[in-house]
C-alpha cells in the first residue's frame, strides 16, 4: 500500500473522566522522515503517544491508527514494540542495578542450550548494538555509573535489537547537555539513513528546525497544522506562534493592582541536583514581589520552576549552593519548612497528590495540615476550633463537599485544590508560591482560583503563580519572569508581555553559562 | 476571609444532599462509612458467640477473667504499634524488648533485692532507651523500621540472654521479699472493697461507671456533632448502640465480678487504652503521625517535623514494650531467656486485623483492640475445645489473611465508585 507513509493516526480523541486531552487529532509521519512534534505543556503530546504505543490500549480512545499500511489495534506497550514501534520515555526505563548488556536484553536473555546465559554471546552482541548508536563503554558497566545521555544511548541501542520502525523519543535532550545532546542529534540523523522513522517530541524550538523534515504543532488536545520543514517560512517563530496562538476568550476575573512595598526577595538563588552535585537546577535566580502583586514564573517543563520553590521553601530540593532571602526587607535562613511558614511563605505545590495531600484523610485535617499549631495548646488540639476553621474555609473557598469530614480523595481536582490553598491561607501568609495552581482542574474551577487569587492580593499578600500555560500568566499576574534552564531569562510587566515574547525568553537557552558551570 | 464574588460554577454545583433517604439507608451508609471497624465488629461478635455455643465455660466467669490476663500484655504492645504502623513503619524488635526488659526486673528484684518498683522503674527506663536507639537509626540515619528492628530483635534478644546468664530466673514468693507485689501487677485482683455477696460489688460499680461514661461521652460527642451540622445516626439508632453497649459492659463486669474481682491489669490496659485513644486522635503528635503515613512528603511539605515525630513513635514503642515486659514476667512469676519470641507477630497481626493500612496512615486504637481481641478469643476458645496448638496457627494466620484480604476488596469496591 501507502509505501510512503508508514504512520496514520485519525480522528483520535482520548478523554479522562470525562475531559478531552486530546480530540480529533490527526497525524501523518512519512516513512523514514525525523517528524517532530510541539506544544506547550499539557497540550496533548504525551497522551497522543501513549495511545500510539498502547499505553493506553485499544478501545479506552476512539479512531483509527494505521501502521505500516495495516490497521492496528495495540493492547499494551508489548504489542506495540512487537509491530516494531519502540517509546523512549524521559523518565527512562533502564533497571539501574543491572549492567548495559543485561538491560539491553532484558527479557530476551541471550542464552545457551541449557537455558541458561550465555554471557559471552550477551556481552559481544551487546558490543556491537552500542557500537551501532556511538556508545563507548563496557557492556558489564552498570547502568546507574553511565550518565543521563550514555542512557539514553543504551534505550536507543535497546529499541535497534527489537528492529525498530518506528522510535519516538520523549524530550530526549531535555537532561542532555550540549555535548551529548549534539551526539544523540547526529544519531538520529544517522539513524534516518539506517531508514528509520522517528519521531521526536521537544521544547527545543532550536533543535527541532535543525533537525526535523516535518513538524506538527498541537495544542489544546488538537492538531493545528503540520510544517514541512524544507519551507523557508518553517521558522522558530512561526512554531511559537501557533504553539501559543489560542484565541484568549478564557475569561480571567478582573482585578486593579494595588501595589505597596516589596515583602519578598530572592537573590543569586543556586542549588543543585540532590544527587548530581555538578548539575545546577537553579542558577543564579533573583526575583522580588511587593505586596498586592501577582508575579508570575513562566518557564516550561524541566527549566527549575517547582525546584526553585521548593528550595526557597525550607531548603526542600537539591543541595543548596548560595542566595539569600528577605522578607520585608529583612534577611532570613529557612533551613526548614516550619521556618518557612513562620516568616509567612506558603508553598501549594504543583502535584496535589503527590506533595499537597493526605489522600487518606479528610478535608478537614487536610485544611488544618499546615496550621495546625494555630489550633494547638499543650500539644491538645481544640477539635470543635478545627472544624469550625474547616467550615469556614469550606464555605469562603466554595468547596464542594457533603462535609468536611468527607475523604479528601473524592473531591474533584478542582476542589481538592481549594483545600490545598485553604491549608495555606490558614497559615496566614504573606507571601503565596502557587506552582500549577490551575493544573488538571476545569474551566469553571480555574475561574474560581483566579478569583481566590485576586482575592489574597486584595487582602495585600503577594503572590507567586508558577505556570506554563501563558494565558494564564497573562491573565492573573502584574509581572512576569522566564525561567529557562534553571535561569531567569527575562522580566516584563504584563502590558508589555505576550505568548510570542515570553515563549521565546523560555526556550532561550544560556548555553555559554549552562554548560560551564 | 470576606465574601468572593460570584463565581459562575459548573454544572454539577449542586451539593450531595446527604439529609435524604430513610432511617435504614442511614444505617446502612453510617456502616458503609465504617465497614471496615463495623465488619471486625461483627466478626469478635460472631466469634465468641460461636465459642459460648460450643463451649459452656466459654463464658464463665474465671475463662473471661483469664482471656484477660493471658493476652493483656499483646494488647499492650499492639497500642504501641499502631502507632508505628500508622507512621508507615514497623518494630520487629518488640519481643525481643518484652523479653529484656522483664528479665531487667527479674534480675533486680531477686538478685539486687531492689523494691518492685524501682525495678518496674528501671525496666521501663530501659525500655525508653531500646526505644532511642531505633528511632535514631530509623529518624536520623534513614534506616528502615523493618531492618533496624531486625536488628534490634537479634539485639535485644542477645542482651536478655546474658542478662538471665541463660538461665530462667523465678521471681520468689516468700512473703517478705519483693516478689509478692511484683508478680500482682499481673495477677492481682481488687476484691471485697466494699462487699457483695458472691460477686465483687466493687468491680460491679466500677463497670457501671465504665458504662456511664462511655454513654456519656458518645452523648458529648452527638451533641458537638449537631451543633456542627454533621451527620449523626437516627437518635433510635444512637440510643440502641448506646444501650448494647452499656449492657455488654455491664454484663462482663457482672461476669467476672464472680471470679476472682477486678484485676489490677485490666486497669492498666484500660487506662492505657483511653490514654492513647486520646493521644492519637486528640493531640497534635498524634495528627502528625497520621500525616506523616498518610503522604510522607505532604507531611514535610506542611512543616511537620517528620524526623522528630518517628523518633518518638518508636521511643513510645520501647516504653509499651517495657510494661509488656514488667507485665509478662509478673504474669509467669519468673523471666525467661525467650520470653515474647514471637509476641511482634502477635502485636502486628492485631494492628492489621483490626483495619491498620500497611501502607500506613490508616488505623485506631480501637480496632487494634478488637483485632488482638479476636486473635486472643480464638486461642481461648479453641484450646477450650482441645483443638492442638498446630490447628490454631492454621486457623489464626487464615485469620489474619482473610482480614486484610477483606480490607482490600472493601477499599477496591470504594476506589470503583
Amino acid at each position: 500500500m501507502s509505501s510512503d507513509t508508514i504512520l496514520e493516526m485519525r480522528a483520535i480523541t482520548k478523554a479522562f473522566f470525562g475531559v478531552a486531552a486530546v480530540e480529533d487529532v490527526n497525524l501523518v509521519v512519512k516513512r523514514g522522515e525525523i517528524h517532530a512534534i510541539c506544544g506547550e505543556n499539557g497540550a496533548g503530546k504525551s497522551t497522543l503517544m501513549k495511545v500510539l504505543s498502547g499505553v493506553h490500549p485499544h478501545g479506552s480512545y476512539s479512531g483509527e491508527i494505521i501502521f505500516d499500511g495495516e490497521p492496528v489495534t495495540f493492547g499494551s506497550i508489548a504489542d506495540s514494540e512487537r509491530a516494531g514501534i519502540v517509546i523512549i520515555h524521559q523518565e527512562l526505563a533502564l533497571s539501574p542495578y543491572l549492567s548495559i548488556a543485561e538491560n539491553l536484553f532484558l527479557r530476551h536473555e541471550r542464552k545457551s542450550k541449557f537455558g541458561l546465559i550465555d554471557w559471552n554471546r550477551t556481552n559481544k552482541e551487546a558490543q556491537d548494538l552500542m557500537e551501532r548508536v556511538g556508545l563507548v563503554e563496557n557492556p558489564t558497566t552498570l547502568v546507574s555509573q553511565i550518565g543521563v545521555g550514555k542512557q539514553q544511548l543504551v534505550e536507543i541501542a535497546k529499541a535497534l535489537f527489537r528492529d525498530v520502525k518506528l522510535l519516538i523519543l520523549d524530550e530526549p535532550t531535555a537532561a542532555l547537555n550540549d555535548n551529548d545532546s549534539e551526539h544523540l542529534l547526529n544519531l538520529i540523523r544517522n539513524l534516518k539513513a539506517q531508514g528509520i522513522t522517528c519521531i521526536m517530541i521537544s521544547h527545543k524550538l532550536s533543535e527541532i528546525v535543525a533537525i526535523a523534515d516535518t513538524t506538527t504543532v498541537i495544542r489544546d488536545g488538537k492538531t493545528i497544522e503540520t510544517l514541512d520543514m524544507r519551507d523557508p517560512a518553517s521558522t522558530q517563530e512561526k512554531l511559537i506562534r501557533l504553539m501559543v496562538g489560542r484565541d484568549l476568550e478564557h475569561r480571567y476575573p478582573e482585578r486593579e493592582s494595588h501595589i505597596a512595598d516589596e515583602v519578598f526577595r530572592v537573590e543569586n538563588w543556586s542549588v543543585a541536583h540532590p544527587t548530581q552535585p555538578g548539575r545546577l537546577v537553579v542558577n543564579d535566580a533573583s526575583f522580588n514581589v511587593r505586596a498586592g502583586e501577582v508575579v508570575g514564573i513562566a518557564g516550561l517543563m524541566g527549566a527549575g520552576r517547582t525546584e526553585l520553590a521548593m528550595s526557597i521553601f525550607g531548603k526542600s530540593y537539591g543541595r543548596f549552593l548560595h542566595g539569600k532571602i528577605y522578607i520585608h526587607g529583612k534577611d532570613v535562613q529557612l533551613n526548614s519548612v516550619s521556618d518557612a511558614i513562620n516568616v509567612g511563605l506558603a508553598y501549594a505545590t504543583e502535584d496535589r497528590k503527590r506533595y499537597g495531600l493526605n489522600l487518606t484523610e479528610d478535608v478537614r485535617i487536610n485544611i488544618c495540615a499546615a496550621g495546625l499549631p494555630k489550633l494547638t495548646s499543650f500539644g491538645w488540639i481544640n477539635a470543635n476550633e478545627e472544624l469550625k476553621v474547616a467550615e469556614r474555609y469550606r464555605d469562603d473557598m466554595r468547596i464542594k463537599t457533603p462535609s468536611v469530614l468527607y475523604p479528601v480523595s473524592n473531591l474533584s481536582g478542582g476542589n481538592q485544590q481549594k483545600v490545598v490553598l485553604s491549608k495555606w491561607l490558614f497559615t496566614t501568609p504573606d507571601v503565596l508560591i502557587l506552582d500549577e495552581p490551575t493544573r488538571g482542574i476545569d474551566v469553571g474551577a480555574k475561574f474560581e482560583i483566579y478569583t481566590l487569587i485576586n482575592q489574597m492580593v486584595s487582602e495585600g499578600k503577594a503572590v507567586v503563580v508558577i505556570s506554563s500555560e501563558l494565558p494564564e500568566l497573562l491573565g492573573v499576574c502584574d509581572r512576569i519572569y522566564t525561567l529557562s534552564f534553571g535561569k531567569i531569562t527575562g522580566q516584563l510587566p504584563v502590558s508589555e508581555a505576550t505568548q510570542e515574547n515570553l515563549m521565546e525568553l523560555m526556550t532561550l537557552e544560556l548555553e555559554k553559562e549552562t554548560s560551564n558551570a | 476571609m470576606p465574601e468572593l464574588n460570584p463565581a459562575p460554577l459548573g454544572g454539577a454545583a449542586k451539593l450531595l444532599d446527604t439529609k435524604g433517604g430513610g432511617m435504614v439507608a442511614t444505617i446502612v451508609r453510617l456502616l458503609g462509612n465504617n465497614l471496615r471497624q463495623s465488619g471486625i465488629l461483627v466478626a469478635f461478635i460472631a466469634v465468641s458467640f460461636a465459642f459460648s455455643v460450643l463451649n459452656k465455660a466459654f463464658l464463665s466467669p474465671t475463662n473471661l477473667t483469664n482471656i484477660i490476663l493471658q493476652y493483656s500484655y499483646v494488647l499492650i504492645l499492639a497500642i504501641g504499634m499502631l502507632l508505628v504502623i500508622v507512621a508507615g513503619q514497623i518494630d520487629l524488635s518488640v519481643g525481643s524488648q518484652l523479653g529484656l526488659t522483664g528479665a531487667l526486673a527479674a534480675v533486680l528484684i531477686v538478685r539486687v533485692g531492689v523494691p518492685w518498683w524501682v525495678a518496674v522503674l528501671c525496666a521501663l527506663g530501659v525500655g525508653l532507651l531500646c526505644g532511642a536507639w531505633q528511632g535514631f537509626w530509623v529518624a536520623v540515619v534513614g534506616i528502615p523500621g523493618f531492618i533496624v528492628s531486625l536488628g534490634g530483635m537479634l539485639l535485644f534478644r542477645g542482651l536478655t540472654y546474658i542478662t538471665l546468664n541463660n538461665i530462667s530466673l523465678t521471681i520468689p514468693s516468700t512473703p517478705d521479699s519483693q516478689g509478692p507485689p511484683y508478680v500482682k501487677i499481673a495477677n492481682g485482683f481488687s476484691k471485697g472493697l466494699i462487699g457483695g455477696d458472691s460477686f465483687d460489688f466493687f468491680t460491679v460499680l466500677v463497670f457501671v461507671l465504665a458504662g456511664v461514661g462511655f454513654a456519656f461521652s458518645e452523648w458529648r460527642t452527638r451533641v458537638g456533632q449537631l451543633r456542627y451540622n454533621q451527620e449523626v445516626a437516627p437518635l433510635p439508632v444512637f440510643i440502641t448502640k448506646v444501650a448494647l453497649v452499656f449492657a455488654v459492659v455491664v454484663w462482663f463486669g457482672w461476669r467476672i465480678s464472680q471470679d476472682r474481682g477486678l484485676p489490677y491489669i485490666l486497669i492498666i490496659l484500660a487506662v492505657f487504652i483511653m490514654v492513647y485513644s486520646t493521644v492519637t486522635q486528640r493531640t497534635a503528635f498524634g495528627r502528625h503521625v497520621y500525616a506523616i503515613g498518610g503522604n510522607l512528603l505532604a507531611a514535610q511539605l506542611s512543616g511537620i517535623k517528620v524526623k522528630w515525630t518517628q523518633f518518638w513513635v518508636f521511643v513510645n514503642m520501647g516504653f509499651m514494650c517495657a510494661v509488656a515486659g514488667v507485665v509478662y514476667s509478673a504474669r509467669m512469676s519468673s523471666a525467661q531467656p525467650s520470653a515474647g519470641n514471637g509476641f511482634e507477630l502477635d502485636a502486628i497481626a492485631a494492628c492489621f486485623i483490626g483495619g491498620a493500612s500497611t501502607l500506613g496512615g490508616i488505623g485506631r486504637i480501637g480496632g487494634a483492640m478488637i483485632g488482638g481481641l479476636i486473635m486472643a478469643v480464638l486461642n481461648n476458645g479453641m484450646q477450650l475445645m482441645g483443638i492442638q496448638e498446630s490447628i490454631r496457627q492454621v486457623v489464626k494466620g487464615l485469620v489474619l489473611l482473610i482480614a486484610v484480604a477483606f480490607d482490600l476488596v472493601v477499599k477496591r469496591r470504594a476506589g470503583a465508585k
